[in-house]
């Protein structure tokens, strides 16, 4: 067991490394200065800013002292935000998206995934059409209309929840709502077809041919093993949403770090891109490390090595 | 055969899968019986049915799509106290009787145990089940059960998980877990079929040794007419979801009545054989169930049919006690002389059933 989480750590730590290469050289490779395109005019100052910030010696120079940074967990300043660390940034915004993404896990998997279950075993019920009909309507319908209808129904007609901003629980609600209906029928999808798949398993006529009950059947032999291939998609889903939905929380107003990423690209700011690209790759990593580990645990036909 | 010695008595039974393409008479009209330490074999080609008749008696087929039209399933155990009709129990009743009266072995030992939960616990679970023993004894028994099916260190086998054993090694434990509760009633569906020929082998004689030991009643289904010879004392042939001739193993394999049932004896390759002789099969497929046809099933690929056998459908006719046919050369009037080809030597399998 140590063994194979060591190896997985080296390979984890590896895949950081070689995501944070990548994205070096492609950022440089944007055209542009960044600070004539936050201020057109100032040519001069630009040039000058950019030997400030050593944007002016060779690349692989620049690689070095970028690699040796990280190695400090040091992201360095935001060149569109003078006199703010891309780590501050982080740390202010981040835990904003976190708590949103894990407000939605908590609600969308267990959902999700109990309606599958309700709907292959009630197969072409009214669940079960009804769970369709959501799954083929949150995969229509973009975000950012759900999220306006959902604005419009609830918090202008209903007035239940507040429709944007970020101070009480309250105002938690809507945008954990609105991203956790597509997290909802993505789970309910997967778990049916993955329930009914088991279902036809030469397994469970054996259990059925023991005498088991069918609670026993269902809960021991047949969700169970429907749910292992659920795992899998767990970590890069986790990963996605700790990366925030930038529609979503530019919709609902909410503090959160996907608006930094998108403006981070525009303004070219060479630090907090990296920053957040390597930041993101650990995230994605990290929750997929954690779920190899998980599956070793959860299904004995995975080997340690 | 006395009659309370019956432990199955099948009459008239029928079943029919509702699909969306419409009814698929699966099943349509068999009689037979299954006495105590009896085996009986059931044979006949893929889709004929044999599998949904006795996934029927354990009613493990889904219901719907599967429904039982006519006919009653008598079980009658006078130890136990039992005499039912299986056709009339629900889910919830009939939960009582599979594992513990009835129980099966699978056709894929590969895929018939559940991959996340170790073999042990597996038997464990019918065991606890159907009896009043704490977990320390079912695991006991199982233990003595893995040992008894041939498997070597039990109490290692118990803790392990399927994906690491063979197919020979899966199919004896599910054996050990078909006999966990002591059946009265074994139900082989083709469980050597998977498996390669000396592990077939082997998988035979340990299940002859258990019937021996527990008297138990074998209903075994196969197309290997050399398992059956070796395992059965009765035989039922179907075609087309009907039984078509049964009798003893010795009837059917050496005074065999039906024209199906030359065919099937005659398409198995013998080691006495002159060079060039060709091994026969039987043309054409079998009909299609959604539409059975109106006459005799097998009439569109019988070498001897006559007018009679596509407009009508043959009875049962009784060549001698407990040997029926459903053909209609057997009637007194059919008047047609065939001369029915010579049973098969089956010197062979008897000499290695007396080993045992």
């Amino acid at each position: 067991m140590i063994k194979y989480v060591a190896k997985r750590l080296v390979i984890s730590l590896a895949t950081v490394w070689a995501i944070a290469t990548i994205c070096f050289f492609l950022i440089r490779l944007l055209p542009g200065n960044p600070f004539i395109v936050a201020n057109p005019l100032d040519i001069t100052n630009a040039d000058k800013m950019m030997e400030y910030y050593g944007l002016n010696d060779p690349v692989w120079m620049q690689y070095v002292r970028f690699m040796n940074s990280l190695l400090h967990l040091d992201f360095g300043y935001s060149l569109a935000h003078a006199g703010r660390s891309v780590n501050e940034v982080i740390a202010l915004y981040f835990p904003v998206t976190a708590q949103l993404a894990i407000q939605a896990m908590l609600f969308g998997i267990p959902t999700g995934t109990l309606l599958g279950i309700l709907s292959a075993y009630k197969r072409g019920g009214t669940i079960d059409i009804s769970t369709q009909l959501l799954t083929i309507m949150t995969t229509a319908i973009p975000a950012y209309v759900l999220a306006a209808m959902l604005q419009l129904l609830l918090s202008v007609k209903l007035g239940w929840f507040p429709a944007s901003g970020w101070e009480t629980q309250k105002y938690t609600i809507l945008p954990t709502i609105c991203l956790s209906l597509g997290m909802i029928s993505g789970h309910c999808r997967g778990m049916r077809t993955l329930m009914l798949e088991v279902g036809q398993q030469d397994y469970l006529k054996t259990a059925k041919a023991k005498g088991l009950s069918e609670a026993r059947i269902i809960f021991f032999h047949q969700i169970r093993n429907a749910l292992l291939p659920m795992v899998t998609n767990l970590g890069l889903e986790i990963a996605g949403l700790l990366m925030g939905s930038f529609v979503i929380e530019k919709i609902f107003s909410v503090p959160g770090l996907g608006k930094y990423f998108v403006n981070s690209i525009n303004e070219l700011d060479y630090t907090m891109a990296m920053g957040l690209v390597v930041f993101q790759a650990v995230v994605v990593v990290a929750a997929n490390f954690i779920v190899d580990i998980l599956y070793v645990l959860i299904d004995p036909r995975v080997k340690l090595d | 055969m006395e009659h309370n010695n019956c432990l199955l008595d099948i009459k008239d039974l029928a079943v029919s899968f509702m699909t969306a393409n419409g009814e698929v008479k699966a099943v349509r009209g068999i009689d037979f019986s299954l006495s105590k330490g009896e085996t009986l074999a059931i044979v006949g080609e893929s889709g004929c049915g044999k599998s949904v008749t006795v996934q029927t008696i354990m009613r493990l087929n889904q219901e719907p799509p599967a429904v039982i039209k006519n006919g009653s399933i008598r079980y009658t155990n006078p130890e136990k106290n039992i005499d039912v009709d299986i056709t009339g129990l629900n889910n919830k009743q009939m939960q009582k009787y599979r594992g513990k009266e009835f129980s099966m072995i699978f056709q894929d030992a590969m895929t018939s145990l559940n991959p996340t939960s170790r073999v042990g616990r597996q038997i464990c679970e019918a065991i606890l089940k159907h009896t009043t023993l704490n977990y320390k004894e079912a695991k006991n028994l199982a233990v003595e059960l893995l040992g008894k099916v041939g498997l070597p260190n039990p109490e290692a086998v118990f803790a392990r998980y399927p994906h690491t054993m063979s197919g020979g090694q899966r199919q004896r434990v599910m054996i050990a877990l078909a006999l966990s509760c002591n059946p009265t009633v074994l139900f082989a569906d083709e469980p050597t079929t998977a498996l390669d020929v000396t592990i077939q082998s082997q998988i035979l004689d340990l299940m002859n040794k258990l019937k021996k030991d527990r008297e138990m009643g074998i209903i075994f289904i196969t197309h290997n007419l050399g398992v059956v010879a070796r395992m059965a004392d009765r035989v039922a042939v179907m075609y087309a979801g009907q039984i078509i001739e049964s009798g003893t193993l010795e009837e059917v394999f050496y005074q065999p009545k039906h024209p199906y049932t030359w065919g099937l004896l005659g398409s198995v390759p013998e080691l006495k054989k002159k060079e060039n002789s060709r091994l026969l099969s039987i043309p054409g497929t079998p009909p299609d169930l959604f539409a059975p046809p109106k006459g005799c099933s097998f009439a569109a690929r019988c070498p001897h049919c006559m007018k009679a056998c596509m407009q009508y459908e043959p009875e049962r006719y009784q060549i001698s006690d407990g040997h029926y046919a459903k053909c209609w050369l057997l009637d007194e009037e059919c008047g047609k002389e065939v001369v029915p080809p010579v049973g098969r030597d089956l010197s062979v399998f008897k000499t290695k059933r007396k080993e045992i």
